[in-house]
Order: structure tokens, then C-alpha cells, then sequence
């Protein structure tokens, strides 16, 4: 039997992304920045231009400031893959509110697309399991990608899921780059204006 | 003596509303550890590298919670490529950083991280003062909190070897 086609990463995200509600969205370094973007430019989206392998660390930080609401870190396999013992540092706090989502196409593709560990079997999924997350799991279809959408917003979490992705090299959709503009709109958006009056 | 100092800082962290206080474990900042851990106000985050702290502070200061992050001098190597976000995103943070290889130091292994500590933390933006007797230690972080949450830049304070006391391995 042949092998579904694999998933394509801006229909995953579109689909993930929809009816976002109050969703804090931390999308790591490259595509899934990107992706988010192309789901639609939003002050709680904060991309990142740099930070590799710390986008769940940051997931964990969000969602412990604000345990009512609910986080997405959407972040790639490489990106993952250089921050793992994040994977237990989370396994030890059990955030209820945060989702970590692995768009895992295999590859480093900002770099030209080499392969990455999960290329080779290394299973990012099994990997958060044993590092205590409440549940995890491997998406390769659409169905799946809907019911990790309603997950994302109501199950108990952690949350983890690694979702099989085409390694596909897509137009760049970009965010804006200015980190102090990023931050500003985003805490605006989740504090209001009393948020810029912190110290 | 090392108690009282850790409990000082436990106070201080506690006045300037430090709500997530994230550490890889060194044995100088022990008592401090404990004391946050058994704080229900602060949520302590044991790291398995101390880059995570860096990235824990960005998303706890985007969610509205200011943090601390206490490590071994050591960790500041952990760290470098993460301190980035924090300049470019304009992001505080304040780091307690008990020394390895300065003062009398018996690990040779220490010795090149213990001397780049401070220009590496420098050469990323990072504001550092030292304390090298007990009874600085508390001013300065106090000073380092400030700068850090009043002017929203990373702040870091070494707490020299000299005063926390060799390792020796019953040497």
C-alpha cells in the first residue's frame, strides 16, 4: 500500500489556527513563523526571528504567567529537536493550558532542506509521552488535525503533537521583524495599555 | 552566614513581585531555591540548561510575570545565543550568578568559563555588577531588579567564589 501524501503545513496551520478566539500563538524560528502568519497576522501571534530551541521554554513562561488562558507553541522539528530538555522541564511544571504542536516535515528547510532526526525515526511524540505531557500524539490527517484544534482550546493539558508535514519550500509569508514591536502589540493585546505602565 | 543572605534575597524577590524564579541547581543558590519552591507566590522552574531560563523569562514577561533565573557561572556558555531576544525584544531580566573559577578555584576545567563570564555576559548586552563580599550581594540585586524592570534590559550580578567559598572536594 502506498503512503498517504503527507500534510500541507499552511492548510494544517489555517485549519489549527481557525476561530482562534483568545489563543496566544509562540511560532518558532522559520517556517512555522511563517505559517502563522499566513493563517493571518495577529497581535497575540508572537514569531520568532531568532531563539532556536527555545520556543516551548517561552510556551511554558506564557502559560504559567497566565494559567486561564490558553498557549500554542507551533514550532518545527529542528527547532524542537535543539530544545528538548524543554520537553521535561514542562514535563515537571504540567501546565493544564499549553499545546506544543511539531510541524514535522523532516527537514531543516531554511538551510536548504537538509535532513533532520526525524528523518531517521526519531520520534518527537514518544519523546514528550515520557516527558510526562497528559497526552501525545502523531497526526497525519485532517480529520486528526480538527480534533487537535478543539484539544488545543479545551483539553487538559500539556498537549503535544507532532504532525507529519510535506517538506515543501512555500513562498515566505513574513511578520514583522522589529522584536519591540512584537512584544509591545502582543502584551497590549493580553494586558491592555496598563501593560506598557509595568515595571 | 550563606542562609542569610538566601533569605534576604527570598524577601527582596518577593517585594518586587518576582513571580516565576526558573534555576539549574548550583550549590550557592541552594537556600534560595528552597525558599522560593516552599513560596506558593513564585512558581520555581527547575531547567535542564539555562538557555531555557532566557526564553521562560520572554514568554513570562509577554504574559505580564516578571522572573529571575539563578545559575553557576558556567550556565552564562549555556546561554549566549538566547540573550539576543532579550536586547533585540527589549525584554528584563535578572540573572543571580554564583562564580566557578575565579577565586581559589580547584577545577581547572572551570577556569576558562569563570574568566568569560562577565565579558560574555557584556558582549551581550547584559549590565553586570559583582559582589565579592556578603554584604553587597543584597544591594546589588536589588540595584540589578530595578535597572532590569525600569529600563527593560538584562541585569545580571556575579557572586564571587571568594565569598560563597571554594570547592574543595575535601581537598
Amino acid at each position: 500500500m502506498q503512503p498517504a501524501p503527507k500534510l500541507e503545513r499552511r492548510a494544517v496551520v489555517r485549519a489549527l489556527l481557525a476561530d482562534r478566539g483568545e489563543l496566544m500563538v509562540i511560532a518558532g524560528l522559520g517556517a512555522p513563523a511563517w505559517d502563522a502568519t499566513d493563517a493571518g497576522d495577529h497581535p497575540l501571534n508572537f514569531p520568532l526571528w531568532g531563539g532556536m530551541g527555545g520556543a516551548v521554554a517561552m510556551g511554558l513562561g506564557l502559560a504559567l504567567a497566565q494559567p486561564d488562558r490558553r498557549v500554542l507553541v507551533l514550532t518545527g522539528d529542528g527547532e524542537l529537536l535543539m530544545g528538548m530538555g524543554s520537553l521535561a522541564t514542562v514535563g515537571v511544571q504540567r501546565p493544564h493550558n499549553l499545546a506544543v504542536v511539531v510541524l514535522d516535515n523532516e527537514h531543516y528547510g531554511e538551510t536548504g532542506m537538509q535532513p533532520s532526526h526525524t528523518a531517521f525515526g526519531i520520534d518527537l511524540s514518544a519523546a514528550a509521552k515520557a516527558c510526562g505531557f497528559a497526552a501525545s500524539s502523531l497526526v497525519t490527517t485532517m480529520q486528526q488535525v480538527a480534533t487537535l484544534r478543539a484539544d488545543i482550546h479545551g483539553a487538559d493539558g500539556p498537549l503535544f503533537a507532532q504532525i507529519k508535514i510535506a517538506a515543501d519550500k512555500l513562498t515566505l509569508v513574513l511578520p514583522p521583524r522589529d522584536g519591540t514591536h512584537l512584544k509591545n502589540r502582543f502584551r497590549e493585546a493580553l494586558l491592555g495599555k496598563v501593560g506598557h505602565f509595568q515595571r | 552566614m550563606a542562609t542569610h543572605w538566601s533569605q534576604q534575597l527570598h524577601t527582596l524577590l518577593k517585594q518586587q513581585n518576582i513571580r516565576q524564579v526558573s534555576f539549574v541547581p548550583d550549590a550557592g543558590h541552594t537556600a534560595l531555591i528552597k525558599l522560593c519552591e516552599a513560596d506558593d507566590a513564585m512558581r520555581a522552574v527547575r531547567l535542564t540548561t539555562e538557555e531555557e531560563g532566557v526564553a521562560l523569562a520572554v514568554g513570562a514577561w509577554l504574559g505580564g510575570d516578571k522572573s529571575v533565573l539563578l545559575m553557576q557561572s558556567s550556565g552564562v556558555g549555556n546561554c549566549i545565543n538566547m540573550l539576543s531576544m532579550l536586547s533585540v525584544c527589549q525584554i528584563p531580566l535578572t540573572m543571580l550568578v554564583t562564580m566557578r573559577g575565579d577565586w581559589a578555584e580547584f577545577n581547572p576545567w572551570q577556569v576558562p568559563m569563570g574568566r568569560a563570564t562577565q565579558p560574555v555576559l557584556e558582549e551581550m548586552g547584559v549590565l553586570v555588577s559583582r559582589a565579592d563580599r556578603e554584604d553587597e550581594i543584597v544591594p546589588l540585586a536589588e540595584g540589578a531588579l530595578r535597572i532590569a524592570y525600569n529600563t527593560l534590559r538584562p541585569a545580571a550580578v556575579l557572586i564571587g567564589q571568594r565569598l560563597l567559598g571554594a570547592k574543595t572536594f575535601d581537598q
